[in-house]
């Protein structure tokens, strides 16, 4: 049997704290006693009786903290001794209530969670990229929700990130899930074996709920940022995130959604997709694509749920052919309610992605398509506020969002534009799509249902919805809401493009 | 090496820097989250925040030393002395006083009461008005208190006469002086200095000082280090709160007091003088902090703070790595509550040394210690709690010894570093008795303030150019 001591000066810890540090190094194996107490009178009188006093300890003074073992063996005293300091610090750490602080600084919520493993930032741009790097030091993947970060500065980030193997989604990237858990601008999807790579926030929005809704699920959408697959930054954060999805094992099938890729980017892209043995489905909105190529992105998101339900995907085709009768049929019965000089779509989209797929798919269907963000053969317009002809605007574009939140929150600037175009009396249709999901306004059918009512006397009103039943705003409760408003509501932006453009055909035959 | 895979295969746990809706999904998905109030930090010169960031290694390993020193500190009260006895570099002509230093000119009206009055009671003046003169005149020297080893509460006036506590850093074997607290009421730290305030110092040099000096010589000694960390389990932070600081010294030092004065009415008048002041040992928790704190200076590179004080005009800090280097900025005006028939507009801009609690990790630091007065910061003990968790966010290290009762124990934060200050716009949290501005009136009200940026500002940029390699 030994006993052994130390003596601590001047450190104070409460009587309770160090009752329970007592006996804990109490039930250490091979310790018959211990004490851990303050060195006055009294305590030494305990100690005394218990065996515990030595000469030295009982030459301690009020102030000292005290520590006696009996243990069965030298090993185990001294073991139990050593044991003191973490205990102390173990008591004196178990802290603290999480939600009464809030951490000002990544240093302060790591204190509260050691171990996070993402950092989800949206300050302003010329801050995020310092602490967007302060996250990747401190070894945490980031989504970079921020917009105006330099492209120098987005470069240093990405390339840092890959050399420690971490993700940087973004700057500009509005949505992502990660292993379930929705990022930003994300919708409520089902989990299931598609993977997702995406360099356009809305495409992203929109093929994870065409997929969820039709039955199947998402295993992980990773976003890019827009300007990844540019020239500068070289999809260094695609890459990584396909190389990624590869390796997933519950990804079954890869979806890579983007506006067109840099050429440089798109070989590298194509050179490691040969490299995987899942099926890739691609939908580079806007890019000259091969004849097996999805032209949509709902073309593309079916595809890759049959592929990943066992189904060949030539029957998504056949289905979209016949759904394509079907709109022809309402086309038509529009039309029939449209004046004479009525012929003009005019689409006004929240969603960058959506605008650009409008006037992919108007190509070559209608002539004289203007935008205020012309892709392929769109022309500019010549002010954004007053459209032309055929006109699709992105009221996310920054001449818009400059002070004022973007459209997808704050209705009341596209509200406007919907009664100016309906009072034109050459506007056939009005194209608008609706982004449901976490970020995304709460109630955006109360929103638009005045206006929609008003236009829809005039004009044919089509809605797409980009959202799920399980997101906060309810997909089916918007979409009852905003036909009994009159609209006309599709189930993807494609078939409210087609749709639109198929009207105009009609009256242009009329 | 961390792999995107790793990530997939983990339970996400998500820092949320920015839009607070964002939480709401994180939260809905059952995700672990945390949300940070994020502020863009102060404005600095961006090259001399470049360099702070190259030498960001060097500065934390001498932070890191700089609380070692802080936490490994082991005040205690040895003695009492005439100020003109021991404090280094007092003079006959020298007025010692809070905060950084300050002409007659720019002196605050408590300040200048307290000059005067401490005039009269060296007899250098016999009114007030040749007293104002004297003073104005350029014959006595002003001088801080912090450059002469020592701390003053409000005014902070030490003449060379006053009886002062002596204390030893016993760990460093350095020294720090401090007055005898007067009590409340018209006294001369807030600026009063009429006959009963003259009166009262004499008592206090004639008979408080030789009895609680023979006292203490019985004791030997005092660890005050002990009684603080007591204090803060009992609802004090030893700057606006010493009610058990107090009575635990009335506890320590009654027994000698009783054994050595011969005269027991004078030993009944002096424990009760005690007794009736509940601020008694503010006057050993401020040396006693600048004891520690002045062991600490000196080391290169170090951005911890060494001193924050203010002298009714200024606010002024002092870091480890800047030598004696005053960094300053106007001082603001406390969020009070006010005694009855006072309001803001009398108040004097925040004044005193009392600020170097907070420096040692007590005070505003220690608030969620102190539930009893949690009116001055808000009125529920979760402001309390709150003030204290952010406190964490700008030091450089928690209190081994100084704890929080309700946050399980946790060490106070302790050792404020003025690039984490600037770098998350977080400044320090004082919480502090208030002056009126015109002499002579004394406390109207007690509250809490937030120290000013600049002094934080100036400390960032002199320790940048002040960086060195080796």
């Amino acid at each position: 049997m030994i006993v052994a001591g130390q003596i601590r000066k001047g450190a104070y810890f409460d009587s309770v704290t160090l009752m329970r540090v007592g006996k804990e190094i109490t039930a250490l194996p091979g310790v018959i006693d211990a004490a851990v107490v303050m060195g006055t009178k009294s305590n030494k009188a305990i100690l005394n009786s218990s065996g515990l006093l030595s000469a030295r300890l009982d030459n301690a003074s009020d102030t000292d903290l005290l520590v006696a073992v009996k243990g069965e063996t030298e090993t185990a005293t001294q073991s139990a001794l050593a044991a003191v300091d973490g205990l102390l610090k173990k008591m004196v750490n178990t802290t603290t209530k999480g939600s009464e602080s809030r951490p000002t600084s990544l240093a302060g919520a790591l204190n509260i969670i050691p171990d996070a493993n993402l950092a989800l930032i949206s300050i302003a741009g010329r801050y995020a990229g310092d602490e967007a790097m302060r996250a990747l030091e401190n070894g945490l993947h980031v989504m970079l929700f921020s917009d105006n970060v330099s492209l120098e500065k987005e470069i240093a980030l990405k390339k840092f990130a890959q050399k420690r193997g971490l993700l940087v989604m973004g700057p500009d990237c509005g949505t992502a899930i990660i292993n379930g858990v929705p990022l930003a601008f994300a919708n409520v999807v089902n989990r299931g074996n598609i993977g997702i790579v995406a360099a356009a926030g809305t495409g992203l929005q929109e093929v994870s709920c065409i997929i969820s809704n039709a039955g199947a699920g998402i295993s992980q959408a990773i976003g890019t940022g827009g300007r990844d697959v540019k020239q500068e930054v070289g999809g260094i954060m695609f890459l990584e995130g396909l190389k990624a999805l590869a390796k997933h094992e519950p990804t079954r099938v890869i979806l890579l959604v983007s506006k067109p890729p840099h050429k440089d980017v798109l070989r590298r892209i194509e050179k490691l997709a040969k490299t995987i043995r899942k099926p890739i489905v691609t939908s580079f909105v806007g890019a000259s694509t091969h004849e097996d190529c999805p032209s949509t992105l709902e073309e593309a998101a079916l595809i890759a749920v049959a592929l990943s339900q066992g189904q060949p995907r030539d029957e998504v085709s056949t289905r979209l052919v016949a759904r394509d009768k079907e709109i022809l049929r309402i086309a038509k019965r529009e039309a029939g309610k449209r004046k004479k000089n009525q012929k003009y779509v005019r689409g006004l989209f929240s969603g960058g992605t959506f605008c650009a797929e409008a006037q992919v798919l108007f190509k070559s269907l209608l002539t004289g398509v203007f935008s205020n963000a012309p892709v392929g053969n769109t022309k500019q317009l010549r002010d954004s506020l007053v459209s032309q002809k055929h006109s699709v605007i992105d009221l996310g574009e920054d001449e818009f969002t400059v002070g004022r939140p973007h459209p997808m929150i704050d209705y009341s600037l596209r509200n406007r534009r919907i009664l100016v175009e309906a009072d034109d009396p050459e506007t056939a249709v009005i194209l608008l799509d609706v982004v449901l999901g976490y970020g995304s306004h709460p109630d955006p059918a109360a929103e638009l249902s005045s206006v929609v009512r008003q236009a829809s006397r005039k004009v044919s009103v089509i809605c797409s919805i980009t959202g799920t039943n399980q997101d906060p705003q309810n997909r089916s409760r918007v979409e009852a809401a905003l036909r009994r408003a009159g609209a006309i509501v599709m189930p993807s932006n494609a078939a409210a493009c087609k749709l639109a453009a198929q009207i105009i055909q009609c009256l242009g035959r009329k | 090496m961390t792999s995107i895979n790793q990530l997939f295969g983990s339970d996400l746990k998500v820092v949320n820097i920015g839009l607070s809706a964002f939480k709401q999904a994180l939260d809905d998905a059952h995700a672990i989250s945390v949300q940070v109030d994020w502020k863009p930090s102060m404005e600095v010169d961006p090259q001399l925040a470049n360099r702070v960031k190259m030498f960001r290694p060097a500065i934390e390993k001498a932070n890191a030393e700089v609380v070692k020193i802080i936490l490994s500190g082991m005040p205690h009260l040895i003695g009492l002395e005439r100020a003109i006895d021991v404090i280094p570099g007092i003079k006959s002509d020298m007025l010692l006083h809070a905060g950084p230093p300050i002409t007659w000119d720019r002196m605050c009206g408590p300040m200048r009461g307290a000059m005067i009055g401490a005039l009269l009671y060296e007899r250098k003046a016999e009114t007030f008005e040749e007293a104002e003169r004297l003073a104005a005149s350029g014959a006595i020297t002003f001088s801080p208190c912090h450059e002469h080893a020592s701390v003053g509460p409000m005014a902070g006036i030490i003449s060379p006469s006053m009886p002062v506590f002596v204390l030893k850093n016993e760990a460093h074997g350095n020294f720090a002086y401090c007055t005898l607290n007067e009590g409340l009421g018209k006294v001369l730290r807030y600026g009063a200095y009429g006959e009963t305030v003259i009166e009262k110092l004499r008592w206090m040099e004639g008979t408080l000082y030789p009895v609680l000096k023979k006292a203490v010589a019985k004791l030997g000694k005092i660890d005050l280090k002990n009684i603080i960390a007591q204090a803060l389990h009992m609802g004090d932070e030893v700057h606006n709160r010493n009610r058990a600081a107090t009575s635990i010294f009335y506890r320590t030092i009654a027994p000698a007091i009783v054994t050595t004065c011969d005269d027991p009415t004078v030993a009944a008048e002096v424990l009760e003088f005690i007794n009736h002041n509940d601020h008694f040992f503010l006057n050993l928790s401020m040396p006693a902090s600048k004891v520690t704190l002045d062991a600490a200076r000196g080391v290169r590179n170090s951005s911890v703070l060494v001193v924050m004080a203010r002298n009714g005009t200024d606010f002024g800090i002092q870091l480890s790595g800047t030598g004696d280097e005053w960094f300053t900025g106007p001082a603001d005006v406390p969020d009070a509550l006010f005694f009855p028939g006072y309001t803001r507009a009398d108040a004097n801009p925040d004044i005193g040394d009392s600020a170097i609690t907070e420096t040692n990790g007590l005070g505003g630091f220690a608030i969620a210690a102190a539930p009893a007065i949690v009116q001055f910061v808000g009125g529920s003990s979760d402001d309390a709690i709150r003030y204290t968790q952010q406190m964490y966010e700008i030091t450089a290290g928690e209190n081994n010894i100084y704890q929080i009762p309700y946050l399980n124990f946790r060490g106070t934060p302790t050792g404020i570093d003025a690039i984490k200050v600037v770098e998350k716009n977080i400044l320090p949290f004082i919480d502090t008795g208030v002056a009126h501005k015109e002499p002579g009136v004394g406390q109207i009200g007690a509250g809490v303030l937030s120290a000013p940026a600049e002094p934080f500002q100036k400390a960032f940029a002199g320790l940048a150019r002040r960086l060195t390699k080796k």
